[in-house]
Order: structure tokens, then C-alpha cells, then sequence
């Protein structure tokens, strides 16, 4: 192959490391109303009364929006980024009266400048009833505080919802009879696991500039995955209609699903509906840490039966999320705790997974890359390695004894046929790259520091089964070049460049025969964003179609002018060619521009009754200082299995940044809240994403399966890299310490003090 | 972010000690911590014209200007050489190179912040404030008082015949410290220590540290950070001892 | 609020103003054009912003413009040749992902190089410990740095 399976520079690249303006706040017009928003003070409260008076007679004030303008009983919506009808329920209205977290949206602020509108903030007069809130998700479900306890919640599928329970969703699934498993397992392990609502902390935060365009409607550019739901979005939360707005994206300052949320988008863009000025919103750091996105924070009750020799019966999971006060991705992303989890053990004979998910006033969650595997995974890899400590086994072995492979159908999988599958190597490669037999369980270092390993195992998926479309677009342009259209956003992930290698490969071409336009709602063909997983293997797929459609185009027109019939002729990228006779494609460009009614131009949609499921095994070596319990992973080794990486250079930093997200989560991420509902963590000094001192060295093997479904075999891999580094390091930090965690993150004190709690 | 509404570089150390007698009106050290909140100056005292940006070093002591960086601290190397090694190791970890660049040791110790590695390393040290009107007082004395309207122009310490370590405890490497420790052993075998980040300021032992005062914050419990005194001392004394014996620097 | 008058000479340009006395070295620099310098917290944490000021790489952040005065301020803007030589090496990693974190990696990463020539691995992750990055883990970048020194260490041998 020419240009798939090669590591080409990103073709945005030497852009990007030159520091061109490509960004939002880099491109948004000069004379743009800065929006800020005022936000409540209380986790649960009715606003009373607002006074915006004082506030209006700032010189340079334009406008100031609160719960007034809005009508309180209209259709409600979510910000989430699904595809429509969406799982996640229509709890918002745009300016709630009844504000439900620290944070909550009270009034849309917008002047001439950030100092202006700082100060009109302070002048905004609130008066609020402060309502006692539910702040403890273990007793929010038939709690007597309801979060939603209004009549125009709506839930569009059935998901399990219910506002007068605190029920964002509900959901039961099983095969076999559990409880007989459990009956005859030799070992059964039991715990309650428990992750934090983690942030994205992607470097650039939630922003969006809106302006009217020649045609009276709204044009809205914002950093976002989702180009065609933020069209929804916006057109449900301003009540107006979709055909009166434009949403495209430029460069993305990182997503990992927080920007699969239109956080911020609606507030801009009902600013400039109303005014019909330009207006853009930045959030700030504590915004983006306090009202924002983050990943669910999820109880998971796992109860795993195993035969003494080590074979895994039955796996039973009850999945307890917070969405928090709203109920983006909630329905979705508690499925993945279980669906992603239990099919790697292949062996069970049963499963059963429950699951509820329910409202609090905090912050509402979203989507995070992982999407619910992460809590899962953690949960049921972290339970079989205890279940190998605890038949001193190890987990290498206990796991090839148990692994799923290619071919075996998936009970939990939604009964899919595991159709590629390539985890068996992966474990043989991760523990031979670790040199694990050298370094299991943990070796004393002599100076009070011991080092010690731990593994763990993970699966996603790739895109959303007969759910996500991915479409392309590929034309001819003079001299014969190409323009790929695409509605998927490359927000850093390389996507532009991945699909133009799909595409050059077919149409034997070059990388800069390719140039690609990305993410617009006027102008790409439709596609659901970029999130689940599903670009590479979805829009990929799509890519590829359109490009051997567009190649029985380009072959059409060059007999036409070659006088030939088009079966005979042959495309080699270069040439249309029957016999001796030919004709470039430079020169078919040109003809199709003048007097020939043949479309040099393709757009074909794809989608996939399949998801399969990219694997991956992942290792850690810590060293642990036994007295201060200070912890670091100083060596970290994975070997993924995404079928052929499209791009090796791009897929392995894709995995190398997703495993530190994966440490930081296990070692340093934390999420606090006081009693009356504040986030602790609210800011990059006190939220601890780990710097370049935190981590020794992180290194990626691919053990590639062929996907048959997928573009030259291609899976995904942007989400199930994040996932192995939780049970992977704290079963390295049980090797150490000799005690187990059950939540996250595990911080030096923990280690430290865990021989004194006992 | 903090509003300014006035701007003034001073000319002399009385004309920036008269402004200061406001209370709106603040000296600016690095503008770190000062940028953070919404704390609204009447007039910002700018000392950065007045030549306090130097280390003087003598056979007796080090002069060091109130406006010198936390990364020239770092890199001087007769502090480097004094300290054995022991400045840089409790200034490496503070948020980074660019920071520290910003970063003023008079902003730092005027602040007398809790969190505070520089503080804790000065007091390991024979160290003392040259104030504006207050004139010389030890570290000690002033790291316990309450912050007033005088100006911090100097820090001055003491050369001794003495050995240093300096340990802390982070839990992400440029995270503030869950717990400081400096050490000192002096000619005559004894010890002393400063210990901060408990999570209040640093305090100053003469001797193996006892009854330690500690609380708790985000970053650990005050029984966390006790059994850290405890291993940091130890540790650090473990280094002094060995040092003596090889005349080694650490 | 008095305006201050001020000259500050970016990328060798220099510029006359009055400007507010609580304008920090970011806005200005942005107002002028130096788009490559980026926000990512308020905490003075995340080294996305950072600029030459008089040589010294600085979080452009936390400097009050006033403060800038008479002196010569250097952003990505002012480098960019050597940007794009060593940023190439970033990329034939896919290490610069989203960019936003880049030009601030790279204005500290060229700092680092004017005072160590050839640091160290240790040298590298210390020095650039105030730039955080959120796509990458830190590791593409480790590797395009290193293979950034050794290409400029054969380079040196061969001149």
C-alpha cells in the first residue's frame, strides 16, 4: 500500500507547530459582543427575582438574558451530541428558573468587552429561593428532592427514564441463570468499584463565535466534534428553525468527547438571533472545570464467579451513574460499563448487568473518550486480578485462559460475532515488551522503593451500531486535483489527513493531490461527528466507497473522450487508458469543465450493522515509595489492536496519549465536592492532569487483526486507549502495598496510610 | 482576574513605601498569585527599577533582592554550591521554568504563603528580611507575623559552617507539596528544620521537630502529613549524616 | 482607570501605546497580531502562553503590559524559521495533534536549547515540566525533541 499504513505527517501540521491563527478565538471577527454567563451560586434554587437595570447603563452593554425572555413551558432540549431521536432526555430550556447545579446558567450576558460584562455581572441583582439539593447519587433514585420535577422533561426513547424518580435511564440485560453460576463458581470475587466525574481538560476550552450571514441566518463557528447536532441543538434550544443555521468548525484545541456536548454553543448564538451582532463566548478554565462535561462518575457492583482453575463462569454488573443535574450521554454511556467489559471473557457461561442512572445537583456529565468502558473495564479487570492474586495465578495466564477470540459470538456484546480479533497476541507481546516474568508481582529496589507491575485488558467499540453515518465527497478540480468533503471534525486526531490517505490509496494519488475540507453544515455531506469511535472506521469506510465511485467517474468521462466503451478503459491515477490510447486525467478535468455534462464528483453515505470492537492489552511498571506512598509509573506498555492503523505514527500517539489520561485518572484526577455542592477542583492548579515528570516512558505495540468491514481492515482507536491504565496500575500498586483500591484515583496518602487503616 | 487602575513604577524605596500605606494600593512581586481573584488595586508599586534584582555574595552572606527570580535563585551557582544542591531541589518543582522566571522571592516570602517551598528553604537557612522601615529581623521571627504595609528589600543569609537537604512531598511532580522539608546540620552536630506545607506556613525547629501542627486540605490529612514529617526528617537526616561523614555536598 | 504609555518592541517591531495598566503581555501581544500565543487556564499553570521577554521564556499570562516597557518581547510570530525546523520533527511524529499546546512547547523548547545545547532526557522532561499537553503523553514529543537534537548534533559534526 502507497499511502494507508504510512506514517505521514498530519497535513495540517507544520501549521499547527508554526502557530498559524486557525483557531476559534484566532478567526472570530474583531468587533464581536463578548458573552459571559452569570451562574448561580446554589446547587437548587428558583430564581425570585432578577434586576438587570444597573447593569443595562454600563456604556457598552448590548444585552442582558435571563429567565424572562425564556418561555418556561416550552419543548425542552439536550446539549448532548447524539443522533436524533437521542437517547439523552430534553431536560434544558435555555434559562432555567430553576437552576440545579453550582454553575446553573441565571442570565446571558453580552457587552462590548470582557471588562464591561465583567462588571455588569456584579451589578445583576439575583434573589434566589435556595432549595435543599440532592447531592449523594447513592440515595437520589425515588429520592423526595426530584431534580426535574417539572411536566415538560421529556424522554424521547425508551430508555428507562422516569423525572419523578430521579431516573435518567434504566436498563437490564442477561443471559444464562447468574445465580447458579455463582452457585457452583469456586470463587467468587465481590466489590463495589467507584470512579470520579474525570475532565477532558482539553488545553483549549469550550468556545463559539456566531455572526448573521448574507442570507439573514445564523452562522455559527464553534469548536465542536458534532457540526450537524449542534445544528439541532441550537435550533431546539432557540426554538427556530434548522434551515436558518450554519455550524462549521476551524481547528480544535481537543475534544476527547467534551466538545461531543454542545456546552456553550446555544448561548452565542441565541445572542446574535437576538441582536443580530457578532458575539462570541470563551469559557474560562473554572468554567470548563465546574459547569462543563465530564466523564460520569460511576459505582459499579461487580460479583464474578471462576472455577479454581482460573476460568471465569459469570460475571454480574450493577452499574450505579451520576449524570448530575442533566442527563447528557447518561442513558448511553452506563451501557458501555457493561457491554464493553464483560464480552472479553469468553469463556462465561452467564452474565446479568443492571444498571440505573440518576440525577443530582452537580454538574451534569457527558461524554469522555472511553464512554463507560473506562469505568467498567476497571471495575471487571481490577476484580479478575484479584481473582488471580487470589488463585496465585497470574493474570497473564488467567487471562489466556479466558480470552474471547476471532469468530466467538458475544452474549454481551449484543450477541455480535467477534469478527477480528487479535488480543491473544496482543497479551503475548505486552508481556514479553515488559519483560514481565523478570518483574511480576514486585521487586524491592533497596531503598525503600519497591517496583512492581500490573496489567489489565480492554475493548471498545467502533462507531454506533446501525446508528452513526459517515459520508464523503470527493470531486475533481482543474489539473486534476482532488477535494475531499467531510462532516467529520479532526479535532487533533489527524482525521483529515487519515481520510485523505483512504483515498489517495484508492485513487492512486498523492497526499497533496488531496486537499480536505472538514466539518460544515452548508457544505460537507451529512455525517453524526466524531465521537464512538467511528471516524476511521465509519467515515473511513465512506471515504473509500466515494473514491472508487469517483474513479467509475473519472473512467466514464475518459472514454467518452478517448471515444471508447468504459469497459475497456482503465483509471491508474494518472491516466484513463484503453490499448495504446490515453488520456490524462488533468486533461479529463479540464473537458469536464467545458461542454461535458459528466459529474467528476461522488458523495457516498455509509453506515455499519456491526461495531467490532478494537482490542487492547496494557501494562504498567510503578515505582512506589512505601513511606510516602508517592507512586509513578515509570514504564507503561500496551499493544493495541485497531485492525491496520491507517496511519502508525498517528494511531500511536493517539494510544500514548490516551494511556496518560488513563494514569492520570488512576493516579492524580480527582473530583471533590463540599456540602453545599461546590467543585473543589476547579482549575488547572488544583485539578492535576499529570505534566511530563509524572510519567517514565510509554510504549505502543500494534498487533494489527484484519477488519473486513473496515477500510483496508482498519478499527478504531481513539477511545479504547484510555481504558487498560486503571486496572493496570492499581493491581501494580496492589503488587506493591499489598492492598487493594477500589477507587480512583489512588493518591500517595492512600498508599501511604493503607497499612494504618487496617 | 485582578483590576488595576493605576500603574506606578517607583523611583525610590520611600516613594513605593509611602504609596504602599493604602491599604488599596499593592507592591507587585511576580503578579501570580496577585492576578488571581478579583481583588480591585487602587495603585500597583512596581520595585523593578530599583536595582533589587541581584545576588550579592560575600565570605559572610548572601544579599538577595526582594524583585531577584526563583529561577535565578536556582541557578546561582554559589547558592547552588552553599546549599549543596539543596535550593534547587526546593525550587525544581514549582510549576515550571516560565513560571519561575516571574515568580519574585519577595513576593514569595513577603506571602508567607503555606504552600510555600521557598519559604520553608530560607528558613533552613541562617536567613533574614531587610524591611523598609522594620529593619533586619530573622525569618523566623517574621515568617510568624502578620503581613503589614512595610516593604521586604532584601533576604540576607548568614553563611555557617552547615550541611543542607531539602525533600518534599507532591502528588503530581509540579503539584503544590503535600509537605516540606528542610534540613540543616550545623559544626556542632545539631539540627534544624523547617517544615511546611503543613498545610499552614513553614514553622522552624532547633532540633528534631516535635509536636508538629498539622491540618488538612485537598492535598492530604493532617495525619498524612505527620507521617510525612516524620519520613521527610528522617530521611533528611539520614543525608546530613552521610554527608558529614563523606564532606560531600548534597 | 490612566492610561499608561508604553513602547514594547515585539518580534523586533517596536510599538507605541497607552494602554490600561491591568492589560497583561498576552492581550497585547494578541492585540498585535501574535496569534499563536495561546490561553489555557488562569492559574498561570499550563505554559500555553508563554513569549520571550528579553530572551526568557515567560507566561505572557501573568506579566502586566506596563511592565513590558522598553523591553523586547518574542512570540512564534518573531521565530518562525526556527519553529518550523524544529516543529518539523514534532510532526514527523503526529506529536503537535490538536496544536493548541504547541507553540508554547516549542517557544520553551527552543529556550531550553539556547541554555543546554544538548540536554538530557531529564534536562528535557524538568525544563518543560510547565507545559502541559493533554493529547500527545508527552512521549511523541519526547521523541521528536531527541530526534530534533541528534539530527542537529550530526549536523554540527558534519559543518
Amino acid at each position: 500500500m502507497k499511502t494507508v499504513n504510512q506514517s505521514i505527517r498530519k497535513k495540517d501540521a507544520m501549521q499547527l507547530v508554526t502557530g498559524q491563527p486557525v483557531y476559534m478565538d484566532d478567526i472570530a471577527p474583531k468587533d464581536c459582543l463578548v458573552v459571559k454567563l452569570l451562574r448561580s451560586p446554589y446547587a437548587n434554587a428558583i430564581v425570585k427575582t432578577i434586576q438587570t437595570e444597573n447593569a443595562m447603563k454600563l456604556p457598552g452593554m448590548e444585552a442582558i438574558y435571563t429567565w424572562e425572555d425564556i418561555p418556561q413551558d416550552a419543548k425542552r432540549y439536550t446539549q448532548a451530541g447524539q443522533t436524533y431521536p437521542e437517547p439523552s432526555p430534553y431536560d434544558r430550556l435555555l434559562i432555567d428558573r430553576h437552576v440545579r447545579f453550582v454553575g446553573d446558567v441565571v442570565a446571558i450576558v453580552a457587552g462590548q468587552d470582557e471588562k464591561t460584562v465583567d462588571q455588569a455581572m456584579k451589578l445583576i441583582k439575583v434573589e434566589y429561593e435556595v432549595l435543599e439539593p440532592l447531592l449523594d447519587f447513592h440515595v437520589a433514585k425515588d429520592n423526595k428532592i426530584l431534580v426535574h420535577p417539572e411536566d415538560n422533561w421529556e424522554s424521547l426513547c425508551p430508555v428507562g427514564a422516569d423525572n419523578k424518580r430521579n431516573l435518567c435511564a434504566h436498563d437490564e440485560s442477561s443471559e444464562g441463570d447468574i445465580e447458579k453460576v455463582f452457585a457452583e463458581s469456586d470463587v467468587v470475587i465481590d466489590h463495589v468499584y467507584h470512579t470520579k466525574a474525570c475532565q477532558q481538560t482539553m488545553m483549549e476550552t469550550f468556545r463559539t463565535f456566531c455572526t448573521m450571514d448574507a442570507y439573514g441566518r445564523l452562522n455559527v463557528v464553534s469548536s465542536t466534534q458534532i457540526v450537524f447536532h449542534c445544528r439541532r441543538i441550537i435550533a431546539n434550544a432557540l426554538h427556530i428553525p434548522k434551515s436558518m443555521i450554519r455550524v462549521s468548525k476551524p481547528r480544535i484545541g481537543g475534544g476527547f468527547g467534551a466538545k461531543q456536548t454542545s456546552v456553550c454553543e446555544v448561548y452565542p448564538a441565541y445572542v446574535t438571533w437576538m441582536t443580530k451582532k457578532p458575539a462570541k463566548i470563551i469559557f474560562t478554565r473554572e468554567e470548563s472545570m465546574t459547569a462543563s462535561s465530564p466523564r460520569h462518575e460511576m459505582e459499579m457492583h461487580v460479583r464474578l464467579g471462576a472455577t479454581k482453575e482460573g476460568i471465569v463462569k459469570g460475571i454480574d454488573l450493577y452499574t450505579l451513574s451520576n449524570t448530575g443535574a442533566y442527563g447528557e450521554h447518561g442513558p448511553t454511556t452506563v451501557g458501555l460499563s457493561g457491554h464493553k467489559s464483560i464480552p472479553l471473557y469468553g469463556k462465561a457461561e452467564a452474565f446479568r448487568f443492571v444498571n440505573d442512572v440518576v440525577y443530582t445537583n452537580i454538574m451534569s456529565a457527558g461524554a469522555y473518550r472511553g464512554y463507560g468502558a473506562t469505568q467498567g473495564l476497571f471495575a471487571v479487570e481490577s476484580a479478575v486480578n484479584e481473582l488471580a492474586a487470589k488463585l496465585h495465578m497470574d493474570p497473564f495466564v488467567l487471562r489466556e485462559k479466558n480470552i474471547i477470540h476471532e469468530g466467538d459470538v458475544m452474549p454481551a456484546y449484543y450477541g455480535q460475532v467477534n469478527t477480528s480479533c487479535a488480543l491473544d497476541k496482543c497479551l503475548q507481546t505486552v508481556h514479553d515488551m515488559i519483560d514481565w516474568d523478570h518483574k511480576y508481582p514486585v521487586r524491592d529496589m533497596g531503598n525503600g522503593k519497591v517496583r512492581s507491575v500490573g496489567m489489565g485488558m480492554a475493548m471498545q467499540g467502533s462507531g454506533i451500531t446501525s446508528v452513526d453515518v459517515g459520508s464523503a465527497t470527493l470531486k475533481v478540480n482543474d489539473d486534476g486535483f482532488y477535494t475531499l468533503s467531510i462532516g467529520a471534525a479532526d479535532m487533533g486526531t489527524g482525521c483529515d489527513t487519515i481520510l485523505a490517505q483512504i483515498a489517495a490509496e484508492v485513487l492512486d494519488c498523492t497526499m497533496e493531490d488531496i486537499t480536505v475540507l472538514g466539518a460544515d453544515t452548508d457544505s460537507s455531506p451529512y455525517d453524526s461527528g466524531s465521537y464512538a469511535s467511528s471516524t476511521t472506521y465509519v467515515t473511513g469506510k465512506a471515504v473509500e466507497k466515494c473514491a472508487l465511485q469517483l474513479k467509475e467517474q473519472i473512467c466514464k468521462l475518459g472514454a467518452e473522450l478517448l471515444g471508447c466503451d468504459v469497459t475497456t478503459v482503465e483509471f491508474d491515477g494518472k491516466n484513463v487508458s484503453t490499448g495504446a490510447k490515453r488520456i490524462s486525467l488533468e486533461d479529463i478535468a479540464t473537458a469536464s469543465m467545458c461542454g461535458h455534462s459528466i459529474a467528476l464528483e461522488a458523495t457516498v453515505t455509509n453506515t455499519s450493522e456491526i461495531s467490532p470492537p478494537p482490542f487492547m492489552v496494557g501494562a504498567a511498571e510503578v515505582e512506589v515509595d512505601l513511606e510516602t506512598g508517592e507512586t509513578k509509573v515509570i514504564d507503561y506498555v500496551a499493544a493495541v489492536d485497531c485492525g491496520t492503523p491507517i496511519n502508525p505514527n498517528l494511531a500511536r500517539v493517539q494510544a500514548e496519549g490516551g494511556i496518560l489520561q488513563g494514569i492520570g485518572m488512576a493516579l492524580s484526577e480527582n473530583i471533590t465536592y463540599d456540602a453545599l455542592g461546590h467543585v473543589a477542583e476547579n482549575s488547572l492548579m488544583q485539578y492535576k492532569i499529570p505534566s511530563r515528570m509524572d510519567i517514565g516512558h510509554i510504549r505502543v505495540a500494534f498487533e494489527s487483526s484484519y477488519e473486513k468491514e473496515g477500510p483496508f481492515g482498519a478499527k478504531s482507536i481513539g477511545e479504547v486507549v484510555i481504558n487498560t491504565p486503571l486496572p493496570a496500575v492499581a493491581d501494580a500498586i496492589y503488587n506493591a502495598v499489598g492492598k487493594r483500591f477500589y477507587e480512583l484515583p489512588i493518591t500517595p496518602e492512600m498508599v501511604a496510610m493503607s497499612d494504618k487503616n487496617v | 482576574m485582578v483590576t488595576i487602575r493605576e500603574y506606578k513604577k517607583s523611583e525610590s524605596l520611600e516613594e513605593a513605601w509611602e504609596l504602599n500605606q493604602k491599604k488599596s494600593n499593592r507592591i507587585l512581586g511576580g503578579m501570580l498569585w496577585l492576578r488571581q481573584g478579583n481583588n480591585v488595586i487602587q495603585t500597583a508599586i512596581d520595585l523593578s527599577g530599583l536595582g533589587l534584582d541581584t545576588i550579592e555574595e560575600t565570605d559572610k552572606e548572601f544579599r538577595i533582592g526582594c524583585m531577584v527570580s526563583l529561577r535565578e535563585l536556582e541557578q546561582h551557582a554559589g547558592l547552588t554550591k552553599y546549599t549543596g544542591g539543596a535550593m534547587r531541589e526546593a525550587l525544581r518543582h514549582i510549576v515550571g521554568v516560565q513560571f519561575r522566571n516571574l515568580a519574585t522571592v519577595g513576593g514569595s516570602i513577603f506571602g508567607r504563603f503555606g504552600f510555600s517551598d521557598v519559604l520553608t528553604m530560607f528558613l533552613t537557612m541562617d536567613s533574614y528580611v531587610e524591611l523598609y522601615k522594620g529593619g533586619i529581623v530573622s525569618l523566623e521571627e517574621f515568617a510568624k507575623s502578620k503581613p503589614d504595609n512595610d516593604i521586604l528589600v532584601r533576604l540576607i543569609v548568614k553563611k555557617e559552617q552547615v550541611h543542607f537537604a531539602y525533600q518534599s512531598v507532591r502528588n503530581t511532580q509540579t503539584d503544590f507539596p503535600v509537605l516540606t522539608c528542610g534540613a540543616a546540620k550545623l559544626a556542632d552536630g545539631s539540627y534544624r528544620f523547617a517544615i511546611g506545607a503543613r498545610p499552614g506556613r513553614a514553622v522552624l525547629f532547633h532540633g528534631i521537630p516535635e509536636n508538629l501542627v498539622t491540618g488538612t486540605n485537598l492535598r492530604g490529612s493532617a495525619e498524612y502529613r505527620k507521617h510525612l514529617a516524620d519520613v521527610l526528617v528522617k530521611r533528611t537526616t539520614k543525608l546530613l549524616d552521610e554527608a558529614n561523614m563523606t564532606g560531600e555536598e548534597r | 482607570m490612566q492610561k499608561v504609555n508604553i513602547i514594547i518592541e515585539v518580534n523586533g517591531k517596536k510599538i507605541s501605546e497607552a494602554i490600561e495598566p491591568d492589560m497583561t503581555l498576552f492581550d497585547f501581544v494578541r492585540a498585535h497580531g501574535c496569534y499563536s500565543v495561546k490561553c489555557g487556564c488562569e492559574t498561570s499553570n499550563c505554559g500555553l502562553c508563554t513569549v520571550f521577554l528579553e530572551d526568557k521564556p515567560v507566561l505572557s499570562c501573568s506579566v502586566l503590559a506596563v511592565r513590558a516597557d522598553e523591553k523586547r518581547v518574542t512570540t512564534l510570530e518573531g521565530l518562525q524559521e526556527e519553529a518550523a525546523e524544529f516543529g518539523a520533527f514534532i510532526a514527523d511524529q503526529g506529536a503537535e495533534q490538536c496544536g493548541f499546546c504547541n507553540p508554547g512547547l516549542i517557544m520553551n523548547a527552543l529556550a531550553l536549547f539556547r541554555e543546554i545545547e544538548f540536554p538530557t532526557e531529564e534536562e528535557i522532561k524538568e525544563y518543560l515540566s510547565g507545559n502541559l499537553c493533554r493529547c500527545s503523553g508527552y512521549e511523541g514529543q519526547l521523541r521528536g525533541i531527541q530526534d530534533f537534537l541528534s539530527w542537529k548534533k550530526e549536523k554540527g559534526v558534519r559543518a
